[in-house]
């Protein structure tokens, strides 16, 4: 009877697997999401969820920036919120300083993160691991002063955009296609996707190939000709613009005026963990980490407990993960026993 | 032709290298020692891991050393490591194709032809869309061979390929590396412990022993060699 039970089981974890090798699964589970996300999400849900969605979406897109250095490159970076909120800033002053398109927008806020990340990156080719998580910490820490001190715009004139008068303070334009809130949750999907397709992209490709050399040893990559100063900022720059563009996606999720919590250091150190807990192998994980880091944790302070316990609690838990993940994977690094 | 003059690696106090110099004819070639001679020191230069503080490599005309690490595989130079690095994370066929692409192998239409090629030598053809991290030490040690053989390369290092392996696998290999140069025209230099892996592929060995070099020549001589056995025995005290 066991035996039956064990041999089914086998026998059914190893359909699972053919169907999840299967060409074919990747582009399905992609459609699903998609269809689930443009069609069901914004019928069946209402407001509250369809901005908790929207949300998800750009989060997603950011844990994919720092997951991909993380998992694919093996590139500790605690700074991703830096360029993210670089993105957000950007954004949102030429939203009101310019008459450009909003997805344009996006694009050069994205871009001048890119230009921001190789900065990072340039102190990443000297330190590794541990070090390079502190580094990156300490430029998040540096972004969240500056922006402290800069503010965001929101509708003034001059570098910083900022109004005098509290009663002259408007909100960022909005794509003309979607200028309502269920709009814009779909466009922000839409960016979201764009985003990972790019980096599926470039991990699929010359790039990615070069990366996962440098993740499994530098001395392997260098000896396969991969060059490992360029592609080390490469990933950088992908990963900033990634996570640029999830900031000019936020940017217009924000109805007015906007506060720095979203750039601090807690929220860079928050947004490692949901990356870790989400899984940091493949992009995936960060629609995981996204839903449990929004989503989630939303649905959990409306139902289950209130809102002081959850937002305390959710903390903890997330640093629970956190070391669980770091405690496995210690010890599997240690069973493979790696040589430098 | 490989000729190194005066290597000498300096770690601290310890002298890894010590004006070594020895030459290398085309074909495959043994290099063996006591553990700690620096043979993996020597190949670690040859990379551009380890800096010498002085001497040179030469591979015909070409000064190795003077190239950056990275363009060395431009150059043709591959090796393969004493932990294999097959990267977990790819594919079989994507393993042997990153070599190809970044080393400049050859054009990009003829890329799969060519990782197929390799990966056929070494017996691996029907695994290519494995990934590395499912595959057993073996399947593994031989993605190592192949990355390093894939498209023109002009001195392959092969660093203790048969390190864990059994009787069979290591016969298997034995296969392998000895039809490396007829096969790409590549000088290979072969360190190993098994001496009898070492005498089958190789028909010039030189032997290190404290930096140093103690011996070269035929293969067959070299192994009988009497310092040669006394650095690998000891010395019989009666």
């Amino acid at each position: 009877m066991s035996v039956d039970a064990g041999s089914r089981r086998r026998s059914l974890a190893a359909a699972v697997g053919r169907f999840r090798g299967h060409r074919l699964f990747q582009p399905i589970a992609v459609a699903a999401v998609l269809v689930v996300a443009l069609v069901v999400i914004p019928a069946a849900l209402d407001a509250f969820w369809i901005a908790n969605f929207t949300q998800m979406a750009l989060f997603a897109a950011l844990a994919a920036s720092a997951g991909m250095l993380y998992g694919r490159v093996g590139l500790v970076s605690l700074g991703q919120v830096a360029p993210y909120g670089i993105g957000t800033w950007v954004t949102m002053r030429l939203s009101f300083a310019t008459s450009l398109p909003y997805p344009v927008l996006v694009v050069i806020g994205g871009l001048v993160a890119a230009a921001l990340g190789v900065l990072i990156g340039l102190p990443a080719l000297r330190v590794s691991g541990l070090y390079l998580a502190l580094v990156t910490l300490m430029l998040a820490a540096g972004t969240e002063i500056i922006l402290a001190e800069l503010k965001f715009p929101n509708g003034g004139k001059g570098f910083k955009g900022s109004v005098k008068n509290l009663s002259d303070i408007r909100a960022v334009r909005r794509p003309s296609i979607a200028t309502t809130d269920v709009g814009y949750y779909r466009f922000a999907v839409v960016g979201a996707f764009c985003v990972f397709m790019l980096a599926a992209f470039l991990l699929s490709r010359k790039p990615g190939r070069a990366w996962a050399s440098i993740r499994q040893s530098e001395a392997s990559a260098l000896s396969a000709g991969v060059d490992v100063t360029r592609y080390k900022l490469l990933a950088f720059a992908l990963a900033s613009f990634m996570a640029g563009v999830a900031g000019g996606l936020f940017a217009g999720s924000i109805p007015k005026g906007m506060s720095t919590d979203a750039f601090n250091r807690q929220a860079a150190i928050f947004l490692i963990a949901a990356v870790i807990m989400g899984g940091i192998h493949g992009l995936w994980g960060a629609v995981l980490g996204a839903f449990f880091a929004t989503c989630l944790l939303k649905f959990l302070t409306q139902n289950v407990a209130g809102h002081a316990f959850w937002t305390r609690f959710s903390l903890s838990l997330f640093g629970f993960g956190l070391l669980t993940n770091l405690i496995q994977s210690t010890k599997a690094a240690e069973k493979k026993g790696v040589a430098a | 032709m490989i000729t190194v003059a005066g290597l000498t690696v300096r770690f601290g106090g310890v002298v890894s290298l010590d004006s070594m110099t020895a030459e290398f004819p085309p074909g495959t070639c043994g290099l063996i020692g006591p553990n700690g001679a620096g043979k993996t020191t020597f190949f670690n230069v040859m990379s551009g891991f380890v800096k010498p503080i002085a001497g040179r490599v030469l591979v015909d005309d070409t000064d190795l050393l003077a190239m950056p690490d990275f363009q060395r595989a431009r150059w043709g130079l591959r090796r393969t490591f004493q932990t294999e690095q097959a990267i977990e994370g790819l594919t079989v066929f994507d393993n042997v194709a990153t070599v190809y692409e970044h080393s400049g192998g050859g054009a990009r239409a003829n890329r799969r032809s060519a990782v197929m090629e390799a990966l056929d030598f070494v017996g691996l053809a029907d695994l290519a869309t494995d990934y590395a991290r499912t595959l057993r030490a073996k399947e593994r040690r031989f993605i190592e061979v192949a990355r390093a053989v894939v498209g023109s390369p002009k001195v392959v290092l092969l660093d203790e390929p048969a390190a864990g392996l059994p009787d069979a696998e290591t016969a298997e290999l034995e296969t392998i590396i000895r039809t490396i140069p007829e096969r790409t025209g590549a000088t290979v230099i072969l360190v190993d412990h098994d001496m009898a892996l070492v005498q089958a592929c190789c028909t010039y060995t030189a032997v290190l022993d404290f930096g140093r070099l103690l011996a070269s020549g035929p293969t067959a001589e070299v192994l009988r060699n009497e310092r040669v056995v006394q650095a690998y025995l000891g010395v019989d005290d009666e």
